[in-house]
């Protein structure tokens, strides 16, 4: 883990602490503990059943731990008078009537929280559901649609804090980026982001944070800088069995990937020195990145064969 | 902090709920046009005893006692079936607040549409010179017998969470029931449980003490065991959707 200076600690909008949950006999969330502070966005990552779903379910109240607590704001989600004007949920976005319009479903709950209906338009333009789009009933909606509507519905009563469960879902590569820069954006203006994703890309490149959770434990929580630099240094070589020998006899700890990289938890140095007396040619030698989260990713959620 | 939201706020939103979709719509409408129609046919069609204003007020209430339990069945269990309970208690995390606000929102829809079939079975008593002798005994318990089917569809979907199989034990059961009744050794308790036996009375006439009993007692088995339940199973349970 890098050691750089202290951050300042910032109050938790979201903090859980040894959330647990039995569902059916099995241990669904195990001992579950994280902290979300404003201005970041946390990226929730495990495998689909990992406990995600679950664990963001406990913190919006739908579900009673079975041990542990969680609070949003300071104090129990239950004890948020309105809290739709506070935090912005969406667990899943196929959960709408499909008898009542895009508009409708905004309007019901814009007139709950109590905020103008001239909202519901605003958010409507920003999701980019047009007026003939809003019209329809959401049983027309593609998956995409529904996925823009959910974000408009979360983000409707001005939150400070958003809970979205998988976003990205349904979404297409342009939706992606589009909904990244606005999640990016609401963080930036001092929000507190939690959205959880099964895929390391989707959340990658828009987390300050990342939460990774794999059979209901966490299993690695850290800036997402902590986490790359923790995951060593990536090499390549001309002939991958001899730089594997080169690396072992130098005393080196090696994964292999497969495209024949290996990730080595050394520094450059020592492996440019291993390749050396191996007598091997590096073609790659540089920090792991992207490459060795996903690894890690991997590595930290697969069941055990 | 926002207050938290107002109970009328949350009352009116749960009547707008069960306007605002199509089936909903359509249910609404069915129930008017069935009431206009069922009263002009008796009208047309009826004996002189028949277009006297009790007579018209109980066929015009007929099909409201009908389709408001259905009504009320959706209200609480379209929101499992249809998924929305995510959003409905993420928004109002205070679960007994939300069930409080439907049943407060099914009995104004109750008053509207007795209101409505009030003055329908005015309008019809005159158009076709009918005696107006309606008392208000009649009057009033006519109204507790709209309300408390109402009442009996939210106890439905808040005990089954789920649309069709409330629509159809509600139907169902009762008929079951019926059928039991014509034998001898059920009739007894027949009478005390057998909603369509308890609740005859009080649209007839100035129901006695032993008829009140009974009816309460129905009322019992069929509005507050369903509501208990389903009181139980919403503030306790996980909310989850189908």
């Amino acid at each position: 883990m890098a050691h750089g200076p202290p951050r300042p600690i910032l109050r938790a909008m979201i903090e859980a602490t040894g959330l647990t949950k039995r569902l059916g006999g099995r241990t669904v969330v195990s001992d579950v503990s994280f902290r979300c502070e404003p201005g970041t966005v946390t990226g929730f990552l495990g495998p689909n059943g990992a406990g995600k779903t679950t664990t963001m379910r406990m913190v919006v109240g739908l579900s009673t731990p079975d041990a542990g607590a969680s609070r949003v704001l300071d104090r129990r989600y239950h004890d948020i008078p309105n809290p739709g004007r506070h935090v912005g949920v969406l667990l899943d976005a196929s959960a709408q009537h499909p008898g009542r319009s895009g508009r409708e479903a905004l309007a019901i709950s814009a007139q709950m929280m109590g905020v103008p209906e001239s909202r519901v338009t605003e958010l409507l333009a920003l999701v980019g559901l047009d007026d003939s789009a809003a019209k329809k009933r959401v049983r027309q909606y593609s998956l995409g649609m529904r996925q823009r509507l959910g974000l408009a519905h979360a983000l409707l009563g001005d939150p400070q804090v958003l809970i979205l469960d998988e976003p990205a879902n349904g979404l297409d590569p342009e939706g992606i980026r589009w909904m990244r820069g606005l999640l990016r954006d609401f963080a930036d203006r001092g929000g507190t982001v939690f959205l959880s994703s099964h895929l390391l890309s989707e959340v990658e490149a828009v987390a300050d944070r990342l939460l990774i959770i794999g059979q209901g434990k966490i299993v690695a929580d850290g800036t997402r800088d902590e986490l790359l630099a923790g995951t060593g240094v990536l090499v390549r070589a001309t002939d991958p069995r001899e730089l594997e020998n080169a690396l072992h006899s130098a005393g080196l700890a090696a994964q292999a990937l497969e495209d024949g990289a290996f990730v080595v938890d050394a520094d450059p140095e020592a492996i440019g020195r291993a390749a050396l007396t191996g007598g091997v040619v590096l073609t790659h030698l540089a920090p792991a990145e992207g490459a060795g989260l996903e690894t890690l990713f991997f590595q930290l959620t697969e069941t055990p064969a | 902090m926002n207050p938290a939201i107002p109970f009328p706020k949350l009352t009116f939103v749960e009547l707008r709920k069960m306007v605002d979709t199509r089936a909903g719509f359509w249910l609404q409408v069915a129930t008017a046009v069935i009431t206009i129609a069922a009263v002009v046919l008796v009208g047309i069609v009826g004996e002189d005893t028949d277009r006297t204003l009790r007579s018209m007020l109980s066929v015009a209430v007929a099909p409201a006692t009908i389709l408001l339990p259905i009504i009320g069945i959706l209200l609480v269990s379209s929101e499992w079936t249809q998924r929305t309970a995510l959003i409905t208690f993420t928004l109002v995390p205070k679960r007994l607040r939300v069930i409080n606000a439907k049943v407060a929102a099914g009995l104004v829809l109750g008053v509207i549409v007795f209101a409505i079939a009030v003055v329908v079975a005015l309008a019809a008593t005159a158009a076709f010179g009918g005696d107006f002798e309606l008392g208000a005994a009649v009057f009033g318990q006519t109204a507790v017998v709209v309300l408390t089917g109402m009442l009996i569809g939210i106890g439905f979907g808040a005990a089954f969470l789920s649309s069709a199989p409330a629509i159809v034990l509600y139907f169902a059961l009762p008929l079951a029931l019926g059928i039991l009744g014509e034998f001898n050794f059920f009739d007894d308790i027949a009478e005390w449980v057998d909603t369509g036996r308890t609740t005859t009375p009080l649209m007839e006439h100035a129901a006695s003490g032993t008829e009140w009993a009974q009816f309460a007692v129905s009322m019992l088995v069929w509005m507050v065991l369903p509501l208990a339940i389903g009181i139980y199973r919403i503030t306790r349970g996980e909310i989850r959707a189908a």
